[in-house]
This record gives structure tokens, C-alpha cells and sequence, in this order.
């Protein structure tokens, strides 16, 4: 594996902490400090390693929580929240206008790596439903019009 | 309304230890440290009648002398704030708008019990309460409140945040365990409960946000002025988090009990222009659905408890007559089927039949024996699962299969009164 | 400890405070139902099916996790229980693959048969049975998710009995599944292919690769001599496939049968058992007296040796270098023995009847070709044998007794009881003492070394040294010596490691149900085998003495380290 990406989860599992209990924390670490927001399988080895888990067991955890990814996701994660709270807000059509705009499903990435579109479950921001989550940033009381506006910020920024 | 806990985040920054005294922060574990006896401390709280705020209600006291009489040298106090209940957001106000008064709480709980250390389990979704908490736990440490010696006494006791990350079970206390000692967050079988054996087996106090932001203010004021607050059964006041279609949203703290009419009408301001009340869902997704007739019911555990009613986290969801119920109980399906940890046959397998037989009712392609199996296996779900989260679960299914059955007859026969479901493979009725 | 009286079903009981309702119901003769629960694990609560009705409690309580209360009252048989029963189990049969006639556990399966218990009849739900394929890229283990019922006892004994911790619960909901990481096949991750799995999982989801029919063709073909070798703990157990009681003794039927399955000769694998006595008997003496790596370790159990070669890579130094009794056996059949009967050892097949699934990738090892072919060609479980025998028709149970073949199939009492952890340990005691002193020892029962129990030691007087021995079965146990060996703490000569809990007799090859109390008569059994033979010693085996003379010329000697002693590979990464 790439010697780079095995120091960089040494260095977190020194930070974090390399005993079998710190297993989630060293998964979170992991994966907010790559581009692509996810661990790979080299990284879950290496974790698992150094903390002196199974890898079964590293596995296990990393398929367990569902902010966890071991696949690649965009730079931007947007995260479309589908609890009741915001279906009562309509949050459907708000989900329909981001898979329009990025012309993705929910589950993918869009070619340039930029965003990836998921479901989540409540993230404490119904008081503005409908509402989603993109990377740490919440973005609330969304119509269509916001949507757009706010992924063409994005891209502006990005440019 | 009452502010005896929303003062401390109306009133304060939150990380001004300055601004936290002046509005009597540090009142409670002064008088704790320094004025009373571990036992006084569990006399008091239990005197208080302060039930959990989590959802269970449990006595909070009887947790706590149930901690405090195991003996062992070590011992965990755990805050719990793993805000998952949907339409719940009451935890992070407190946790992003006064992180001071929920470790004042733990500090003075761990006194009590006989706490070694303490951990918050905060969400992976709160991001921003997770950073709060750290530097409050540093602001804290410095000012020799949290470390060796607190207060100068023979006290220590310290904190480390812990995070969730994308698992509702892990509000569960022993998933929430499970999850600290870095499993997959799966609910342990109970007994034993966590006073006895709790993280990595040791006696653990696993409280709610709400719960333990609580304890400073009944320590300051005293017990009985505490219980001035609220009914006989209900003591103190509740944080509720409202959401849906009312005019004003967000959380509240209200006495115990008002009614759930006088929190839609009078506290929220009433439904949006031009809606119609539906029904209003009380306690998260996991909570009952009420039409319009029971909102005379009070915010009162007694109260409650007579009507089979559960206040769970306190969310308040109100949906008007354009929500399809159908669409809106197989949304609430499907964040039940996403969060089952898959541990029990019922939870695991029921979840999934669920949704399954909601969607063929929404594509109105069900049939009437759909229904009874619907029926059927959520009644399994409900009496049969390993802990709170199968039981609950199918809660909204069988208390709108209760009020409102003609809603899903209605679908059965293929027909959406709020033309949201597209029926029969894609031909939109009703529109 | 306080007692508390409890009413079931109209019944009291005293029982003692602590107890679950199952258990109190059991002293009462209530049948219980249960799936997930197994007598020698840990309680789980998840499948459901143990249900009861407690008086005061509105939903229906798991009887395998409730811990009784003075006064209680409990209802097991009320319509309400028996319905919910059976919608759980509906459950649980709605995404489970019920191909039963095609099922290696059919009729052996504790869901048909609680399916049977609970009267149960076709389902109203939509059958959901997951897609995944069959897992079986390895000598040994077959895993099957569409028939899993997510019980979790295969992970506990994988990671709490055996620490290897190769499979784990994946996903969650109704995705989670029992599974290895990273969708890796078992023979890509640390598996030592012990089969405890199979042995508690109550379905068919988890079974051994079979080989009978490789078996069968080999017996068919004119061309071929095709020879057997049956491990001793096969013995006391195979009558279980056949309804008898664990731990009857059938060596001679069972060569009966093996004999009408078409088997040019019947050998035991207790011949090799004696052998590898005075080699590795021999080796331990080299050690002691040339300043050899100490403590020596057995390297007769094939998971063992994976599971340091994996894991305690470093130690692999403290392994005796003698091959296990089966390759012992395969490198003599396609040597001494082809010689011996002028046989072309290109037509030899070796057939091994093992207790075992390790034995099925030990014979496959690339290093096991010492005779100059495969040395051992196919392995079968006691399981698989089973099979084999009711395939053919014949009635193994009333056949008439018959011997073993000569000369690979003489063998000791020593040899017997390396079916039972300990009885390796004591059969090098038997010969080492007579070795190194010239006495003839008294007492040859080494008692306190036998059991099913994990952890055992003893010190014996051999001559004038203390000779501090440890025995040690299930890995975990192995596990806790390796670790003493690291820190320097192991102040043992000799370590006996059996890989299964009990030793062989538990191996992943036997029959099913294998309860640590089906365990303890396999044991006896072993004993009792021992202690019917005239000769008990490894060294007193004639056709092991004709074998030096004829062939090996002495222990350790040229021909011993090229046929009979292997190495080993650091399998870490």
C-alpha cells in the first residue's frame, strides 16, 4: 500500500488513540481526513492493525454506522434528510430538485467528484425543514430555487 | 413559558464561565461539594421527582442510587447525547447554547454516585455540538472544574467526548455502551441493567442531555421549590421540540402540564396559513399519531400513562390534511428499517416486511390481507423485540391503523385523498 | 445465594435468585422452545422464539434472558405465546432458503425441527432470501448466507473460543449479515479452517467442502489401490451419525465398513500416532539436552499450526518439526508401504478420515509432497463418512467386527488417546520416562491432564528433572500460552496444543451436535479404548520397531527428517 496513506492513519491512531475501544473515533478520523470522504481498504487494514482489532471486526464497525463510507463520495457530501419531520415539510420534492440539478441519483457521485447525494437520518434542524446537511454545514427551509443557488455557490467556489 | 433551564442558553454565550455564574451557574456543585454529603445529593434528586428526559422516564434518583450502592472503584458516568429521535433538537440547543450546565450536571452526578470518569456520546450529525463540548471540557479543566481536585476537595473527575456516527440504536443506553468501547452499536439483553454492569462492565450512569442539565438548577433551588414546577406526577419543566406545520417552530420550555392543544395554538402560534390540522405525532417518529380530539391530553406522565400514550423525547411533530398519511407512515418505516441494528428476529425481519407492504399499499397494488399481515407483523415487532427501538417502532403504524384505518382502506382500493401517492404503476389518481 | 419461587403455568418453583425463566422451566419438564440459545454459550436473546407471558408486563418476554423474580407468574403455553412463536419464526423462515432436501443438514437442522415443534404451515409472508453467493474458495469450509439465521454463535466461537476472529456481523438491519471483511474469501483472511463454526451453527449455512465424491471415483477405478488411515478420535464418535450413544466404541465395525466400501486397506492413522511419539518424544529429548527452543509445542493439530503460523509468527521456532500423525501416514503409504507391497505409488490414493476440517488444507499444503506425490490425496470428516456409509446402504451397526490391515494399522493405546486433549501429552510421558530412565513406569494414567477443561499443567519427575508440561485445548487457550511465551513468563518444557475445544473429539469434522456434554463421553470412549489394548506404549508398537528396522533406521534419522518432519511459513501478512 502506499507508504503516504499507511503514516498519515499511524498519525491519527497516535492522535486518536491505538486502543481497541477508539476503533469508531480512528474510522471517523480516517475518513474526514480524506478528499473523497470515505476510508479505503487499505486504511481499514492499517486501522485495524494498529489498534489490534480483527479485521472482521473493523469491517463489522465500519458497515455499521452510516456516516462511515469505504467507497468514494464527492467533496461536497450532501446529505438529504428523509425523517418525517421534513416528509411532512416535503422534503421529496426538495430531494428531487438536487438529483435534477446534479443529474444523480441519490447513492451517487457526480463525474467530477464534486458531490455525492445521500439520505440521512434527522439532523436536529426540523425547526427549518425541509432541510439537508452538506459536509458539516446545514442548509435550511430549502425550496427549488435554493437548492439551485446553493449548489451553484458551490460550484462558483470551487472554480 | 417557563425558563429555568432555557435562561442559561437565552442568556448566556456559551462558553463564558462569567456569564454562566452570573445567571447561577456553579450554584448547584458548590453547594454539592462543598455543603453536602454524596447521600444528600441522591436524597435530594430523588426528592425532586425528576423523571429521565431521554424517553423512558425513568426515576432519575432511583438510577443514581442505583449506581451509587454497587461498590466498586470505578465507576462511569455517561451523558447521553445522541439526539436521534427524529423532530427531537432540544438536546443540541442545550449542548451548542450552554455545554456548561449539562458537565455541571456530570460532575455533580459523579459526587454523588461515586463517578471516576465521564463521557459524552454526542451524535456524528452535531458536529458543531461535538466541538463545543470539547472546548467547554477545556475551558472547564483550566478553570479547575473538571480534572484532579475539583474545587479544591478531594474530588476528581474528568470528561472525554465520544461520537455517534450515523446509528439512531446507539441512543439505546447499553448500544450506546457497546458503542463507547468501539463495537457496532447492538443493544445488550437486560438485565443487567448499567448501574450494575454497564462499560466494560463496571456500574454506569447513563443519563439524558436534558436529564442532566437539570440536576444544577434542583440543587440551586432546593428539591421542593424545584417541584413547584409542573403537576404531582410531573415535576419541572420540559424542553419540547416542535416541527411541522405550525407557525412557529423550534424548542420551547413549557411546565408540565399544559396541553398539547395549548402548545400547537398558544406556544407555536397555530397551523400554517391556509392548513388544516391532521393529526400531531408526540414523541419522535418512535411516538404515537393523535387526531385532533386527543389534544386536550396534558404533558403529565399520569396523564399520559392513562391513555396509553407515550411523551418520549417530547418532539411535537404537527402535520396538516396535505400530508399523505400512508406516505408518511412508510417514511417513518424506512428510517425504522434503516436504523435496526439487526440483532432481533422481530426488528430485523419485521422492519423490512413493513416497508415492503407499505410500499404496495402507497403503489395501490395491496390487498386487504396485506393489511392484516401489516397488522400482524407489526404487533410482533411491538410485543417481541429486544429493546425500546422494535418496540416503538411500529407505534405511528398502529396508532394511525387505530385513528385513521379509512386512510389506508382508501389506498387499499386505490385511491390517495391528498394525490400524493401515485397509484397503480405510476397513474396519478385523485389529481 | 437467596432462592426465589416462582408459578409456571400453575406451578411453583424454588429456584436460585439469578436464574432465567428457561431455566426454572426446564426443572418444572417445561419445554421451552429455543433457537439462538446453545447450552455452552453465552445467552443472546435475539431470535425471539423463547417467549412467555409474565403477569404485569404488557409485552411478551424472551424466557433465555429473564431473570426470575419471587412471585413471578409465567404462562408458556397460552394461545397468545404459541402465536407469537410462531410469527417470529415466520420471520425468520420468510428469508431463510428452505431447499431442505438439498439442505447437508436436513433432519439435523434445529429450525426444521422447530419448525416441526411449533406446528408451523405455510407462510403469509413474501419469501426474502438474500442473493449471496456461496463462499467456498477454500479446502475445507463452505458458507452459505442464504440459510444463515444470524444466531451469532459461529462469530462467538470464532472470536471468544478461538480468537481468530475471521467472520463478524456486517451491515445492520435487515442487511446484517455473518460474514468475512472486505467480501474476502476465508482462505484470504487469518481462518485456520477449524470448523467450530459448523459445529454450533443450528442450520445448514455453515458446512465442510465434501470430497465423498472424489472418494467414490476413486474406488471405482480399477487402476488405483486406494488405502484408508482413521484418526482415533473417529472411532468413539461415528456411531453418533447412526444413532448411538456419543462415545461408543466402534473401531472394529467401522473398519468392517470401510472394508465393504471397497477400500483395498484399512489402516489406522494410530499407527502414525505411535510413530510420531518417538520421533517427536526424541525431538523434545534433543531440545532439553542440546539447548533447543523451549517449551516445545505440539504440531499434531493442523488449526493449531495455522493459527501461529498467522498470528505468533515468531514463535513458530518453539513447533516440533514432526509432521501430524496423518502426513506421517500419507508420506510412509506412498513409501515404505508401496515398496513393502511392490504397489506403483503414482496409483496409491490416501484416504483420511478426520475429525477434522483443518486436515483438509493441511493435506493440501504445497510442502506435503515428501513421498513424492501428494502424500495424503483426499480427507473426509467423521461427518462426511457418515454419509458415505448411508449412501452406500450398507448397515455399518450389524456388520461383523474385523481388524485393521497390517502393518500400518497396529498401533497402541497411546495412540488412542490423541483424540482427547491431553492424551498426546500423556503418550509422550508414557515413552519419554522409559526413554530417559530405563524403567518401566508404574502408574501410566496421567489423570490430571485429561479433560475437556482448557488449560492444564502438571509437573513430572523424569529421572532427576522436573519436566513441567502444559496442556492446552481451543485456541484461546493456546493463545494465553503464546502470550506467556512472549513476556518470558512460560516456564514449560512441553506444550500440548490442540486447536478444538476437547481436543479432536470436538473437532469441526464430527457429528452434530458436538455439547461440550456429547464432549465429556467422547472422552470416555477415548479411555476406555485405551484401556481395553495390551499394549499402551508408542514404544512398544512392533510394527513401529519393524518400521525403524526395515525403513527409517532410527528417530530423527535421514529418512524420519525427509518423510515424517516439515517446516513452517510466517503467514502474517
Amino acid at each position: 500500500m502506499c507508504i503516504v496513506l499507511e503514516d498519515k492513519t499511524m498519525e491519527i491512531i497516535d492522535n486518536v488513540g491505538n486502543t481497541p475501544d477508539k476503533l469508531l473515533e480512528v474510522l471517523i478520523a480516517v475518513q474526514e481526513s480524506s478528499e473523497e470522504n470515505y476510508i479505503s481498504e487499505e486504511q481499514l487494514v492499517s486501522v485495524s492493525k494498529g489498534l489490534g482489532v480483527t479485521l472482521s471486526k473493523a469491517y463489522g464497525v465500519a458497515t455499521f454506522y452510516s456516516m462511515l463510507s469505504l467507497k468514494q463520495r464527492g467533496k461536497y457530501v450532501i446529505q438529504l434528510c428523509n425523517s418525517a419531520p421534513c416528509y411532512v415539510n416535503k422534503a421529496f420534492e426538495i430531494i428531487r430538485a438536487f438529483e435534477e440539478n446534479l443529474g444523480i441519483k441519490v447513492g451517487e457521485v457526480t463525474d467530477d467528484g464534486l458531490f455525492s447525494l445521500e439520505f440521512v437520518s434527522c439532523i436536529g434542524a426540523c425547526h427549518m425543514a425541509p432541510a439537508v446537511k452538506i459536509n458539516d454545514e446545514v442548509f435550511g427551509n430549502l425550496d427549488r430555487f435554493k437548492v439551485k443557488s446553493i449548489l451553484e455557490e458551490i460550484i462558483r467556489r470551487e472554480r | 413559558m417557563a425558563n429555568i433551564l432555557s435562561k442559561f442558553y437565552v442568556k448566556t454565550k456559551p462558553l463564558s464561565i462569567k456569564e454562566y455564574k452570573e445567571n447561577g451557574g456553579f450554584e448547584g456543585l458548590e453547594k454539592a461539594l462543598h455543603k453536602m454529603k454524596p447521600q444528600e445529593i441522591l436524597d435530594e434528586v430523588i426528592s425532586s421527582n425528576l423523571k429521565g428526559r431521554g424517553g423512558a422516564t425513568f426515576p432519575t434518583g432511583l438510577k443514581w442510587q442505583f449506581t451509587a450502592n454497587e461498590s466498586n472503584e470505578t465507576k462511569y458516568i455517561i451523558c447521553n447525547a445522541d439526539e436521534g429521535e427524529p423532530g427531537t433538537f432540544k438536546d443540541k440547543v442545550l449542548l451548542e447554547g450552554c455545554p456548561f450546565l449539562l458537565i455541571e450536571g456530570m460532575i455533580i452526578a459523579a459526587y454523588a454516585v461515586g463517578g471516576t470518569k465521564g463521557y459524552i456520546y454526542i451524535r456524528g450529525e452535531y458536529p458543531k455540538s461535538k466541538e463545543m463540548l470539547r472546548n467547554a471540557i477545556g475551558v472547564l479543566k483550566d478553570e479547575g472544574y473538571l480534572g484532579d481536585k475539583i474545587l479544591d476537595t478531594d474530588f476528581s473527575f474528568d470528561i472525554e467526548v465520544r461520537s455517534g456516527y450515523g446509528a439512531y440504536i446507539c441512543g439505546e443506553e447499553t448500544a450506546l455502551i457497546e458503542s463507547i468501547e468501539g463495537n457496532p452499536g447492538r443493544a445488550r439483553t437486560k438485565p443487567p441493567y448499567p448501574p450494575n454492569k454497564g462499560l466494560w462492565g463496571k456500574p454506569t450512569l447513563v443519563n439524558n442531555v436534558e436529564t442532566l442539565a437539570n440536576i444544577p438548577i434542583i440543587l440551586s433551588m432546593g428539591a421542593e421549590k424545584f417541584k413547584e414546577y409542573g403537576t404531582a406526577s410531573s415535576s419541572g419543566t420540559k424542553l419540547i421540540s416542535v416541527s411541522g406545520s405550525v407557525v412557529n417552530k423550534g424548542v420551547f420550555e413549557v411546565e408540565f402540564g399544559v396541553t398539547l392543544k395549548d402548545i400547537v395554538y398558544e406556544t407555536c402560534g397555530g397551523l400554517t396559513e391556509n392548513s388544516k390540522f391532521k393529526f400531531l405525532q408526540l414523541g419522535g417518529s418512535a411516538g404515537a399519531c393523535l387526531p385532533e380530539n386527543l389534544l386536550d391530553t396534558k404533558l403529565d406522565f399520569d396523564d399520559l400513562r392513562s391513555r396509553n400514550i407515550s411523551l418520549g423525547s417530547g418532539a411535537i411533530l404537527v402535520a396538516d390534511d396535505t400530508t399523505c398519511l400512508l406516505g408518511f407512515i412508510k417514511a417513518t418505516a424506512e428510517f425504522f428499517e434503516h436504523e435496526s441494528c439487526g440483532k432481533c428476529t422481530p426488528c430485523r425481519e419485521g422492519n423490512k416486511h413493513v416497508t415492503k407492504l407499505l410500499d404496495k399499499i402507497v403503489n395501490g397494488v395491496a390487498t386487504v390481507e396485506d393489511l392484516e399481515i401489516l397488522k400482524d407483523v407489526a404487533l410482533t415487532m411491538k410485543e417481541m423485540s429486544l429493546c425500546g427501538l422494535g418496540q416503538a417502532a411500529p407505534t405511528a403504524l398502529l396508532t394511525t391503523l387505530n385513528y385513521f384505518e379509512g386512510e389506508y382502506n382508501e389506498h387499499i382500493k386505490g385511491y390517495c385523498r391528498t394525490g400524493v401517492c401515485f397509484m397503480k404503476g405510476g397513474e396519478v389518481v385523485n389529481e | 445465594m437467596n432462592k426465589v419461587t416462582i408459578n409456571i403455568d400453575g406451578r411453583d418453583i424454588t429456584v436460585k435468585d439469578g436464574a432465567t425463566i428457561l431455566e426454572a422451566a426446564k426443572e418444572l419438564n417445561i419445554q421451552i422452545p429455543t433457537l439462538c440459545y446453545h447450552p455452552d454459550q453465552s445467552i443472546k436473546g435475539s431470535c425471539r422464539v423463547c417467549t412467555v407471558e409474565v403477569e404485569g408486563i404488557e409485552n411478551l418476554q424472551a424466557s433465555c434472558c429473564t431473570l426470575v423474580r419471587d412471585g413471578m407468574k409465567v404462562r408458556t403455553n397460552t394461545k397468545r405465546v404459541r402465536d407469537a412463536r410462531k410469527k417470529v419464526l415466520e420471520l425468520i423462515i420468510a428469508s431463510h432458503n428452505d431447499n431442505c432436501l438439498a439442505c447437508v443438514r436436513s433432519e439435523n437442522c434445529e429450525l426444521q425441527a422447530l419448525s416441526k415443534e411449533l406446528s408451523m404451515k405455510e407462510t403469509r409472508l413474501e419469501k426474502i432470501v438474500s442473493n449471496v453467493s456461496i463462499q467456498d474458495d477454500n479446502p475445507s469450509i463452505v458458507r452459505d448466507s442464504s440459510k444463515c439465521i444470524k444466531c451469532g454463535r459461529c462469530i462467538e466461537v470464532c472470536h471468544d473460543v478461538q480468537g481468530v476472529g475471521a467472520i463478524y456481523n456486517l451491515n445492520r438491519s435487515f442487511n446484517m449479515e455473518i460474514g468475512t471483511p472486505l467480501g474476502k474469501d476465508l482462505s484470504e483472511i487469518s481462518c485456520v479452517y477449524c470448523g467450530q463454526c459448523i459445529n454450533v451453527c443450528p442450520v445448514g449455512a455453515i458446512y465442510e467442502k465434501t470430497d465423498i465424491d472424489r472418494v467414490w471415483k476413486a474406488l471405482e477405478d480399477e487402476g488405483k489401490h486406494v488405502v484408508v488411515q482413521v484418526a482415533p478420535a473417529v472411532r468413539v464418535s461415528i456411531g453418533e451419525e447412526f444413532g448411538m450413544p456419543p462415545g461408543s466404541i466402534l473401531t472394529k465395525k467401522m473398519v468392517a465398513v470401510l472394508r465393504a466400501l471397497g477400500f483395498n486397506k484399512v489402516f489406522d492413522t494410530d499407527f502414525t500416532a505411535d510413530l510420531t511419539i518417538l520421533e517427536e518424544g526424541n525431538e523434545f529429548l534433543h531440545r532439553l539436552n542440546g539447548g533447543g527452543t523451549l517449551p516445545m509445542f505440539t504440531s499434531c493439530s493442523p488449526g493449531w499450526v495455522r493459527y501461529i503460523e498467522n498470528f505468533y509468527p515468531e514463535l513458530l521456532d518453539h513447533v516440533s518439526s514432526c509432521k501430524s500423525p496423518q502426513q506421517m501416514f500419507g508420506a510412509l503409504a506412498k513409501t515404505y508401504y508401496a515398496e513393502k507391497e511392490n504397489v506403483d505409488p503414482k496409483d496409491i490414493v490416501v484416504v483420511s478420515i478426520m475429525p477434522c476440517t483443518a486436515k483438509k488444507a493441511e493435506a493440501a499444503r504445497d510442502e506435503m509432497i515428501d513421498s513424492g506425490y501428494q502424500d495424503v490425496d483426499i480427507v473426509l470428516t467423521t461427518r462426511e463418512l457418515g454419509r458415505m456409509i448411508k449412501e452406500s446402504g450398507i448397515d455399518m451397526i450389524s456388520l461383523p467386527e474385523e481388524e485393521f490391515d497390517e502393518p500400518l494399522g497396529i498401533s497402541t493405546g497411546a495412540a488412542v488417546i490423541f483424540g482427547a486433549s491431553g492424551g498426546v501429552m500423556e503418550a509422550a510421558l508414557r515413552t519419554v520416562y522409559e526413554v530417559v530412565t530405563g524403567e518401566e513406569l508404574e502408574n501410566i494414567d496421567f489423570v490430571n491432564l485429561r479433560g475437556i477443561e482448557g488449560f492444564k499443567e502438571a509437573v513430572v519427575k523424569v529421572g532427576d528433572l522436573d519436566v513441567k508440561v502444559a496442556v492446552v485445548n481451543s485456541l484461546m487457550s493456546a493463545k494465553k500460552v503464546l502470550d506467556m511465551v512472549k513476556e518470558g513468563k512460560a516456564d514449560y518444557h512441553f506444550v500440548e496444543v490442540m486447536c478444538c475445544p476437547g481436543g479432536c473429539i470436538g473437532g469441526g469434522g464430527q457429528p452434530i451436535p458436538g455439547t461440550n456434554e456429547i464432549k465429556r463421553k467422547r472422552v470416555e470412549g477415548i479411555y476406555n479404548a485405551d484401556k481395553k489394548l495390551a499394549l499402551r506404549k508408542s514404544h512398544e508398537n512392533p510394527a513401529v520397531k519393524v518400521l525403524y528396522e526395515e525403513f527409517l533406521e532410527k528417530p530423527l534419522g535421514e529418512k524420519s527428517h525427509h518423510l515424517l518432519h516439515t517446516h513452517y511459513v510466517d503467514r502474517s501478512n
